[in-house]
């Protein structure tokens, strides 16, 4: 063993207990930091998919204009044979499109004003998670039937179920009055209370004939496999469509524009929090070393008369705060894991946590993820940091001179 | 008591003999108490603001309904009292504000467009002084009466409807008998708020023209009661109470709307944990400090157990000793966040993440709130956590045994 490492060692452990306390901070940081790491970016994780995979999709192809106004005139000309041309030239079958109108919806005894998505019953499942939680009756089936499925709050407050009729009122592209009725066939828990009060789903063939489109609607969703192929896949969809500049594609922190800054938000309280962690483990750090190199001094200044140099003894009280540091990081990252990895098999949960997150579309409870990054990104901060601190302590170094420092003792 | 001065005098003393190792200690408190008060008294605005907005919305601290209307809010679940009985009960018993009103779901429609509103038939006096419409910023005019015959709806509503001031619309909603109740409207005026969304979602009209299109005579859907401070709502509840029978619901805001009511529990609760956690980081650093300071002074503190001093002078010693340096940065660190915190009470404006905040339910001004009892409970925790803190090390100092600890090196 190098005879520098050998002395660094040494030297960390002639106070053994201000070294593990030392270490003790940085561990009990690194927990937190990388649990808080974990939980939030596996929070983001589930705030996106949720959010995007109920209507968004990771992109859609829309009228310029319509992502703010949503106005019914806004219309993508042939949406189905568009959906249909990007479905086979992309060869990904995650493409559908969709119509949206506001309307009244009477049952027998009630009316409310809801949202209506006109979609193609064969692809919609694709794009959407809708499709999947019909607790009641069963999806829409063909492109052209007079049916209809709603959320489960609308049916009860409409007091209407699975084979009971509906009438729709509305109003086409022009302002024409559109008027149909339609069965109920299925009835959707999604358990986000918005959703469930306020939508309904029918087919997009219908819903073009009951509201004049013409064959328009107002949205192709497309679905990339992962959301950081988005991006690419948007790239490839403009490509395509260049030429055509009736049409737009809107990526999905353009369509929700809410979630990316609430995530913004939120990692900038964070961050906060975190920096202040790693300060006060920083000033931790920078008083242990401090202390050693004092206690030192005498000693310095002996083997500095004997012809050391100073910027060897600099070196050294590095590495030192270097092998202490490397403790900290791993113990602290092992801590941080193993805390983590509890949560990630009982979940985690505190009161009052389902009615907080689920503005966000999350569950009342979650299971952070630790994945090397989350294990690393924090403690590998915490250790620059300790690195820096300890720079001071070994600059002062520099300005020692020898024989005063003999006669300190 | 006169030893209690003399020892002070010694750990002040003490204190500065290490001058150094003091000032990176005191910064480190001082920097931890800043940011305990400083992120507490940002998350504090920024929930107050919520809850302030929110109510506002909601509005009114305290509410009578249906029993059933927040499930299904329906012209069907009205209050079992007239608007008569109502007045006559609470005209008199002391409430400063409250007001009755007709409030449905309902359908707007202009001739391009239509969408989905939360109809609000009001007599615009009652709710003049808390209405979150400030009634002389609006657009063309406010409601007169409860007899106007015009409609106030949001800014952003009017830019989708393609209307404006002058411009007529027709809301469309329900009558009990679930027959269509329709009116056409003039468009009086266009209010502004906080948040989108609530210009998108309210159309004002009079109370008695509420009625008289709903077909529902002299009832109405909801009453509403404002008091001094919307933490404590007991008294306005219980006097509310005392008023009706079991035929209707009285329900306090955080009943009402969960979210926000769980947010204003959660706070405190945060405020807490961050507390404590900064204190944990802390924690090492002062153990650290104090152990430090023993062990340089072991020689001293052996030579005055030899002399006569009592244990528990030492071990009094020690943690006065330990008090006054927490007790400094404690100072410090208020002063700081005083200080920081001051020059930003006129607002932070953080518009670059609006949409993101809207999510949250907040708005896009944050106003930090220095709370005293925040201030307080952040130095007391601190003080008595750091307390317990140094026992271990002051009673390590005050066992020593004389001559053992005189022959130390």
């Amino acid at each position: 063993m190098n005879i520098v490492l050998r002395l660094a060692w040494r030297n960390l452990w002639r106070h053994s207990r201000r070294t593990w306390l030392t270490i003790g901070a940085m561990v009990f940081s690194n927990t937190l930091l990388v649990f808080m790491i974990s939980l939030q970016f596996g929070m983001y994780g589930l705030m996106i998919n949720n959010t995007l995979q109920v209507f968004s999709g990771h992109m859609q192809i829309q009228a310029p204009g319509y992502k703010d106004d949503q106005k019914m005139r806004q219309v993508v000309h042939d949406v189905q044979p568009l959906a249909a041309r990007l479905r086979s030239e992309l060869g990904s079958d995650t493409i559908a499109a969709r119509g949206w109108a506001f309307g009244l919806a009477s049952s027998a005894e009630r009316s409310y004003g809801i949202g209506i998505y006109g979609v193609e019953p064969a692809h919609e499942p694709q794009v959407s998670n809708i499709p999947g939680l019909i607790e009641q009756g069963r999806y829409l089936e063909g492109n052209d039937a007079a049916e209809i499925v709603i959320g489960a709050t609308l049916a009860r407050n409409l007091r209407i179920g699975v084979g009971d009729e509906l009438t729709l009122l509305g109003s086409g592209p022009d302002g024409s009055f559109a008027a149909a009725v339609v069965d109920v066939v299925g009835i959707f828990d999604s358990g986000v209370k918005e959703i469930d009060r306020n939508i309904a789903e029918m087919p997009l063939g219908t819903f073009q004939d009951v509201f004049y489109m013409d064959g328009a609607g107002h949205q192709v969703v497309l679905l990339a496999p992962e959301l950081d192929q988005a991006a690419l896949l948007q790239s490839r969809v403009e490509g395509l469509l260049a030429g055509d500049d009736g049409l737009v594609v809107e990526g999905w922190d353009a369509l929700q524009p809410g979630l990316k800054q609430a995530i913004q938000a939120d990692i900038s309280s964070a961050f906060f929090m975190y920096g202040i962690l790693v300060i006060l483990v920083a000033f931790s750090v920078l008083n242990t070393q401090l202390m050693s190199v004092l206690e030192r001094t005498h000693e310095f200044g002996i083997v500095m008369a004997l012809g050391l140099k100073p910027g060897r003894l600099g070196r050294l009280v590095m590495l030192e705060t270097a092998m202490m540091g490397l403790i900290g990081m791993f113990l602290g990252a092992l801590a941080g894991a193993l805390f983590t990895t509890w949560f990630t098999v009982n979940g985690f949960s505190y009161p009052g946590m389902e009615e907080m997150v689920a503005n966000f579309n999350l569950p009342g409870r979650v299971y952070p993820r630790v994945t090397l990054l989350t294990m690393f990104a924090g403690p590998l901060v915490v250790f620059v940091f300790t690195l820096a601190a300890a720079a001071y302590p070994a600059l002062r170094l520099q300005r020692l001179h020898p024989v005063a420092a003999m006669r300190t003792n | 008591m006169h030893m209690f001065f003399v020892l002070s005098r010694l750990a002040w003393r003490y204190l500065w003999r290490n001058h150094r190792r003091t000032i990176v200690m005191l910064s480190a408190i001082a920097v931890g108490t800043w940011a305990m008060i400083f992120m507490t008294a940002l998350t504090r605005g920024m929930v107050d603001q919520m809850i302030a907005d929110g109510i506002s919305v909601i509005p009114g601290h305290v509410q009578i309904h249906n029993p059933d209307y927040l499930d299904d809010p329906s012209v069907n679940n009205r209050i079992a009292y007239t608007d008569t009985e109502l007045t006559a009960r609470f005209g008199n018993a002391g409430f400063s504000s409250w007001a009755s009103r007709v409030r449905v779901p309902a359908v707007v429609t202009s001739e391009r467009e239509s969408r989905g509103v939360t109809l609000l038939g009001i007599d615009p006096e009652a709710e003049r002084s808390f209405s979150f419409v400030d009634y002389a910023a609006v657009d063309g005019r406010f409601l007169e009466g409860p007899d106007d015959k015009g409609v106030v709806i949001g800014a952003k509503l009017a830019d989708t409807l393609e209307t404006r001031v002058g411009k007529r619309i027709v809301i469309m909603s329900q009558d009990p008998d679930n027959e269509i109740a329709d009116r056409g409207f003039r468009v009086v005026g266009l209010f502004h708020a906080e948040m989108e969304a609530t210009e998108e979602s309210y159309a004002f009209i009079g109370k008695h023209t509420a009625q008289d299109m709903l077909r529902i005579g002299d009832t109405v859907s909801e009453v509403v009661f404002v008091g001094d401070d919307y933490r404590d709502v007991e008294p306005v509840f219980d006097k509310v109470a005392a008023q009706v029978d079991d035929s209707v619901l009285v329900s306090r805001w955080t009943e009402v709307d969960t979210y926000l009511g769980t947010m204003m529990g959660m706070m405190d609760g945060f405020m807490l944990i961050w507390v404590i956690v900064i204190f944990l980081a802390l924690s090492f650093g002062l153990v650290n400090t104090l152990v430090m300071a023993v062990f340089e002074r072991i020689r001293e503190i052996g030579l005055m157990l030899a002399l006569g001093m009592k244990p528990a002078m030492i071990l009094g010693q020690i943690i006065i000793e330990s008090m006054m340096l927490l007790a400094v940065g404690l100072l410090i660190g208020d002063l700081l966040a005083w200080a920081t915190i001051k020059p930003l009470e006129g607002g932070i404006d953080i518009s670059v993440v609006a949409k993101g905040m809207e999510m949250f339910g907040a708005s896009s001004m944050l106003y930090p709130n220095l709370d005293i009892g925040d201030v307080i409970l952040a130095n007391v925790v601190v003080l008595v956590l750091g307390f317990l803190a140094s026992l271990s090390p002051a009673w390590r100092a005050s066992r020593y045994e004389p001559v053992e600890a005189i022959t130390k090196v």
